[in-house]
């Protein structure tokens, strides 16, 4: 875990294309221990915010804070930091799990052979090590990616719809994944518009919709009705 | 700056009111006779057009590093004139190579640089036209390289002509026409000054229209 | 950091490229079917024109060239794994320099396939005469056009049209290296090789790619970051 910070603060953040707004003035704290969940319909800015948190999109105004500095101020090294995993799974098809998982703990200063091992058995995937990615099932690829993202042991993990195609049991497992990396101290962002997998598993709900923050409070139970009654009237 | 634009457009209007009558008093040409006088129009949109590519330029680069989306309006704005005057002085260079020398085209240094040129805009154009979403940053930086890359092009451009020396172009009229300075100044001042006046229209344009989106924006917000 | 993240890139490339060879080999086919193509639009009477060569060498590099360019970003289009590349805890510029060197040992191995072959079909071993020389306008350039492509290609790998875009932006923004690398090889072809002029060529060659690959190592975070 690196102690660079304890909390992200979007402050005050827009970010629009020419006419089309995809957030308005999102104001939110996230700190560690905490799985925020980020809710809301398809195209309510979700994946631009988890692009923000991961500095691969900046805002048109506000800022967004690391502790209490900004993504420019840190420079590179604020990125050993950040896990991110989106849809796409971001895993080179033509390369073995191992290569993919060795060149990942490469790029982030990792020595392979005390991280790749390890992770591959935390997949589940130690006898398929040297397959092919794109031999792989979705769900193979999914707990392959995951390990991948969470390789360098970031402080901010954000997880942009993880839990698309999986079965039972993977949700499962990735649910208690991020349990634990909260409870380690990360700062847990997952954005989702799947309702009932967030329920019991978020601690905050933040809920966006048409690129502005509607709510932002610990979460209870009765997920669902919350969100229908806060969608429904904002 | 928003005072001084009705002025502005009164003295180029008169400038180019009072530009045939210098153009048709000033002496002809020994060999070329009343085509050289396409000159007067010839050179000065060049100058226009590379006032343009460094406006363009630099507004691109600032826009690049810094983001301010008023900068952005000058790039596209500037970017426009530089097609605007180019194409004016491609299509008088030709004419005037038909008629002084017999050929459209010679691949002469100037033009064929200036040919280049206004491809990279109309490129520039096109990335911001058919580029899809955040295609203004993709066409600041076609800007950027291709101010950058101008001088490289008129330079191998003009030791790639010279290896086959052919009748110069452009040649040395000042010093061998008394007569057509003066002229010559009042095109080249109405032309720097008409690109300042069609820049600003433009860019009070584009300003518009952000305003509008902003506008939009801010109502989505109530 | 910086350079150990690029040589990264490099190795990741180039062990995925080991696998199938699909861009290289389609890459070389395609060049060599572009020097045959242009064989038959310029040979006549058994003989192509003066210095023809050299036009058709570097056409066939620019041509390619774009095509390489174009498969090696779809690569990192597929599964978003250039976001995960941008995500790494080292300067953004260091994945172009990656990227860069990768494209120019790709363009290297193509112009050693081109040049023997374009040689051979139009009678132009007098290149060989002067090996050195050939080799400095040859990587000239080549690092000015892979310079200018390889950051187009990345800023383009979002863009809609982007297959199109691609040579119209980096053709006109590249005619010095396509000028100074045809007439520079020219030059070779003379009887006696004109050193003189080649040297020339390779100096305005330099000064652009120094000129190049500092502009796109100033600009490629800007215009990666959306």
């Amino acid at each position: 875990m690196h102690a660079d910070f304890d909390s992200v603060r979007l402050v005050e953040v827009s970010r629009h294309f020419g006419r089309r707004r995809a957030l308005s003035k999102v104001s939110l704290t996230v700190g560690a221990g905490d799985i925020v969940g980020l809710l809301g319909p398809n195209g309510a800015g979700k994946s631009t915010l988890i692009g923000l948190l991961a500095t691969l999109v900046a805002p048109t105004a506000g800022a967004v804070r690391f502790g209490d500095r900004t993504a420019h101020a840190m420079g590179p090294a604020l990125r050993q930091a950040i896990g991110l995993l989106a849809h796409e799974l971001h895993l080179y098809p033509e390369l073995s799990a191992r290569q993919n998982l060795t060149f990942f703990a490469e790029l982030y200063g990792l020595d392979p052979a005390a991280t790749v091992d390890a992770a591959l058995a935390r997949a589940g995937l130690a006898e398929r090590g040297d397959d092919e990615v794109n031999g792989f099932s979705r769900g193979m690829r999914q707990r392959l990616a995951l390990e991948r993202a969470l390789l360098h042991d970031p402080r901010l993990v954000l997880f942009d719809e993880p839990f698309t195609g999986l079965d039972d049991r993977a949700v499962g497992l990735v649910s208690d994944r991020l349990r634990q990396l909260a409870s380690a101290g990360a700062i847990v962002v997952l954005a989702t518009h799947d309702l009932d997998l967030a329920d019991g598993l978020v601690t905050r709900v933040a809920l966006v919709r048409d690129g502005r923050l509607i709510a932002d409070e610990p979460a209870s139970s009765g997920l669902r009705a919350r969100y229908r009654s806060a969608m429904g009237s904002a | 700056m928003k005072k001084m634009f009705a002025p502005l457009l009164v003295i180029v209007a008169a400038m180019f009111a009072a530009a045939p009558i210098m153009i048709a008093q000033a002496p002809f040409e020994s060999t070329m006779g009343l085509i050289q006088k396409i000159f007067y129009y010839h050179v000065p949109s060049w100058m226009a057009m590379y006032s343009a590519i460094v406006v363009c330029g630099v507004a691109s680069a600032i826009y690049l590093f810094k983001g301010r989306a008023d900068v952005d309006c000058y790039a596209v704005s500037a970017a426009e004139l530089a097609v605007l005057f180019g194409l004016m002085g491609l299509v008088t260079g030709p004419l005037w190579g038909r008629k002084a020398w017999g050929v459209w085209w010679q691949w002469d240094a100037r033009l064929t640089s200036a040919l280049l040129l206004e491809l990279i805009f109309v490129a520039y154009l096109m990335v911001r036209k058919f580029g899809g979403p955040g295609s203004e940053k993709l066409a600041a930086a076609t800007a950027l390289f291709g101010t950058a890359t101008a001088p490289f092009v008129y330079k191998s451009v003009d030791i790639w002509r010279t290896v086959h020396p052919k009748t110069s172009v452009v040649p040395l009229l000042a010093s061998s026409m008394p007569g057509a300075g003066r002229p010559f100044a009042l095109s080249s001042i109405a032309f720097i000054l008409l690109f300042v006046v069609l820049l600003t229209l433009r860019v009070k344009l584009a300003r518009q229209q952000n305003t509008l989106d902003n506008l939009y924006l801010a109502q989505e917000d109530r | 950091m910086f350079l150990r993240t690029a040589l990264l890139v490099l190795r990741k490339d180039f062990a995925i490229e080991m696998k199938s060879l699909e861009v290289l080999l389609t890459t070389l086919f395609f060049a060599v079917s572009c020097v045959l193509v242009f064989a038959f639009a310029f040979v006549k009477d058994g003989r192509a024109p003066e210095d023809a060569a050299a036009g058709i060498l570097w056409i066939a590099i620019a041509f390619a060239g774009t095509l390489a360019l174009g498969r090696t970003f779809e690569r990192e289009r597929y599964s978003e794994t250039l976001r995960a590349l941008l995500l790494a805890p080292a300067p953004r510029a260091a994945l172009y320099v990656g990227k860069l060197l990768g494209m120019l040992a790709l363009l290297g191995v193509a112009e050693g396939l081109l040049v023997p072959l374009v040689a051979f079909l139009f009678q132009a071993s007098a290149w060989f005469s002067r090996p050195l020389l050939l080799l400095a306008v040859l990587a000239g350039g080549t690092v000015g056009f892979a310079a200018v492509g390889t950051l187009f290609a990345a800023m383009l790998v979002r863009a809609r049209s982007r297959d199109v875009l691609l040579p119209i932006l980096l053709y006109p923004i590249t005619i010095p290296v396509i000028i100074g690398g045809v007439r520079g090889t020219a030059a070779l072809l003379a009887s006696p090789a004109d050193e003189v002029t080649a040297t020339m060529w390779i100096g305005i060659l330099f000064a652009f790619d120094v000129v190049f690959v500092t502009l796109s190592l100033w600009t490629f975070e800007p215009l990666m970051t959306e």
